[in-house]
C-alpha cells in the first residue's frame, strides 16, 4: 500500500478507466522505497502547475502492477520505479528509477505540450 | 506565498532533525521541522541496522526513522514537507530568519538547524547515466531483486557499500566488490561477514572507468590503480556507493563551509553565523553514523534553546 496524497491505482479497471477517461496520464509504479518516494513527492507538486495531466501511483507488488510491468516499454527495467507516461491509451515514453524534478518536468513538456 | 513565525526551525528528517525536534518541542519552542520527499536521509536507504545503541537485534531503516517521527510527533512537533531552496536574514539586529521552499512557503524563524545530510555521490564514468535503472543502481534494498541469480558489483569499501554487497548475496549469483584500495574501510564486524560469505568476491585496488551495454549493463571497464591496466569484468549490474556529497546547496551563501561543502561547526553545533547550527551528517569531519547525526540534533537542539534564551534574555544562568 502506498503512502501518497496521489490517487492510487489499485485494480486493472482503475487502470483502463483512468487511461480511457483522460489523453494525458503519468503513472509511477513503485513501493515505498528511497528511489520511489521522491518521485511521488514531485508528481504531488506538479499536480498543481499540469492540471491536464492525470497523475497517479500504483504499488509495484499488487496484482495490477502486472500491468505495467509487463509493458514492452519497460523490459529490461531493472530499477524502480517504473513511471510510464500515456497519450490517447497507448505509452509514449517510460523511465526507470528515480527522476529529478527537471528531467520528469522536461520530459512532460516535451511529450505533453 | 504563506508566511509563518516559529521560534526554531529545522530542515531535514532524519536522525539529527527528528533528535533536535524532539528536544526542542520539549523545551516549548514552537519549532517546525521540515522533511523533503527530495532529500531523504540515508537511513531510509539502510536495510538492517544492528549497532543502534539501545535497539537490540535489527531494526529496519525505515522502522527506526519511523520510530523518531513517532516520538517528535508526541511532544508536538510541527511537522511538514518541503524542499528549502534559501535562507534569507530579514532582521539584522532581532536576528531573524526567512526559510524559502521550492514551492513558495515562507516561514520565520529566529534559529535554525541545518540536518539535510548527505546523499550518494556518482561515479561520473560513462554509460552511468544511460544505463541508470538498466543496470547501474544505487539501492540494493530497492533494486537488489531484480538481479536474482545475476552477477553484479558493488563499488566501494564502506560500511554502505559492504552491508549492500551483504543484502545483494540474498538474490545475485555472485558479487564483486571493486575498492580503489587494498583493505576495506567498512566496520570490521562487516569486514567479517563478507569475507566469510561465499558469493563474495574482492576486486582490489581498482576503480570503474565506464559502464557498457546495450540496453542493460554487460560489461564494466575495471583500472588497477597501480597496474594502471585496464581489463573488461562481464556483469549484469552495478551499485555504486563510493562516498556521499552534502546536501547543503541552499546553506552555502548563508554559512561557512569547506571547499566540497560541508560545513563547519563547533563541538555545539554553532556554525559561523550566530543562531545556526548544522547538525549530522552535512557536517565537516565528523562521522557519519546514526548515533553520532542524534548526539548531534540533541546538541543542537540545547545550543539553539540556550540561543535563543539568550537573545530574549530569560536565559538560566
Amino acid at each position: 500500500m502506498l503512502n501518497t496524497n496521489l490517487k492510487h491505482l489499485e485494480t486493472e479497471e482503475e487502470t483502463q478507466k483512468v487511461l480511457k477517461e483522460n489523453e494525458k496520464v503519468m503513472i509511477c509504479c513503485g513501493r515505498m522505497g528511497p528511489m520511489c518516494i521522491p518521485v511521488y513527492g514531485i508528481m504531488e507538486e506538479l499536480e498543481q502547475h499540469y492540471p491536464h495531466v492525470a497523475f497517479r501511483d500504483m504499488d509495484f507488488d499488487i496484482e495490477a502492477a502486472f500491468f505495467i510491468r509487463n509493458l514492452p516499454e519497460c523490459s529490461g527495467f531493472m530499477g524502480l520505479p517504473f513511471t510510464v507516461y500515456f497519450k490517447n491509451g497507448k505509452v509514449i515514453a517510460a523511465t526507470t528509477s528515480i527522476q529529478s524534478k527537471s528531467q520528469i518536468t522536461q520530459l512532460l513538456d516535451r511529450i505533453f505540450k | 506565498m504563506s508566511d509563518k513565525k516559529y521560534d526554531a526551525i529545522i530542515i531535514g528528517g532524519g536522525p539529527a532533525g527528528y533528535s533536535a525536534g524532539i528536544y526542542l518541542a520539549r523545551a516549548m519552542l514552537k519549532t517546525l521541522l521540515i522533511e523533503s520527499y527530495t532529500i531523504l536521509s540515508q537511513l531510509m536507504l539502510t536495510d538492517d541496522i544492528e549497532n543502534y545503541p539501545g535497539v537490540p537485534g535489527k531494526i529496519k531503516g525505515f522502522e527506526l526513522i519511523d520510530n523518531f517521527k513517532k516520538q517528535a510527533e508526541s511532544f508536538e512537533l510541527t511537522i511538514t514537507e518541503g524542499f528549502v531552496e534559501k535562507i534569507i536574514q530579514i532582521d539584522d539586529e532581532k536576528r531573524k530568519w526567512s526559510i524559502i521552499t521550492q514551492n513558495e512557503s515562507k516561514y520565520i524563524a529566529e534559529s535554525v538547524i541545518a540536518a539535510t545530510g548527505a546523499k550518494a555521490r556518482n561515479l561520473g564514468v560513462p554509460g552511468e547515466d544511460e544505463l541508470r535503472g538498466k543496470g547501474v543502481s544505487y539501492c540494493a534494498i530497492c533494486d537488489g531483486a531484480f538481479f536474482k541469480n545475476r552477477d553484479v558489483v558493488v563499488v566501494g569499501g564502506g560500511d554502505t557499500a559492504i552491508q549492500e554487497a551483504l543484502f545483494l548475496t540474498r538474490y545475485a549469483s555472485k558479487v564483486s566488490i571493486v575498492h580503489r584500495r587494498d583493505r576495506l574501510r567498512a566496520e570490521k564486524i562487516l569486514q567479517q561477514q563478507a569475507f566469510k560469505n561465499g558469493k563474495i568476491d574482492f576486486i582490489w585496488d581498482s576503480t570503474v572507468d565506464a559502464i557498457e551495454g546495450n540496453n542493460n549493463v554487460e560489461n564494466i571497464k575495471v583500472k588497477n590503480v597501480k597496474t594502471k591496466k585496464i581489463t573488461d569484468f562481464k556483469c549484469n549490474g552495478i551499485f555504486i556507493f563510493v562516498g556521499f556529497t552534502p546536501n547543503t546547496d541552499y546553506m552555502k551563501e548563508v554559512v561557512k563551509t569547506d571547499d566540497s561543502g560541508w560545513i563547519i561547526t563547533d563541538s555545539k553545533m554553532n556554525t559561523n553565523i550566530p543562531g545556526i547550527f548544522a547538525a549530522g551528517d552535512l557536517r565537516a569531519n565528523t562521522y557519519r553514523q546514526i548515533a553520532t547525526a542524534v548526539g548531534d540534533g540533541v546538541t543542537a537542539a540545547l545550543s539553539c534553546e540556550k540561543y535563543i534564551s539568550g537573545i530574549r534574555g530569560t536565559e538560566y544562568i
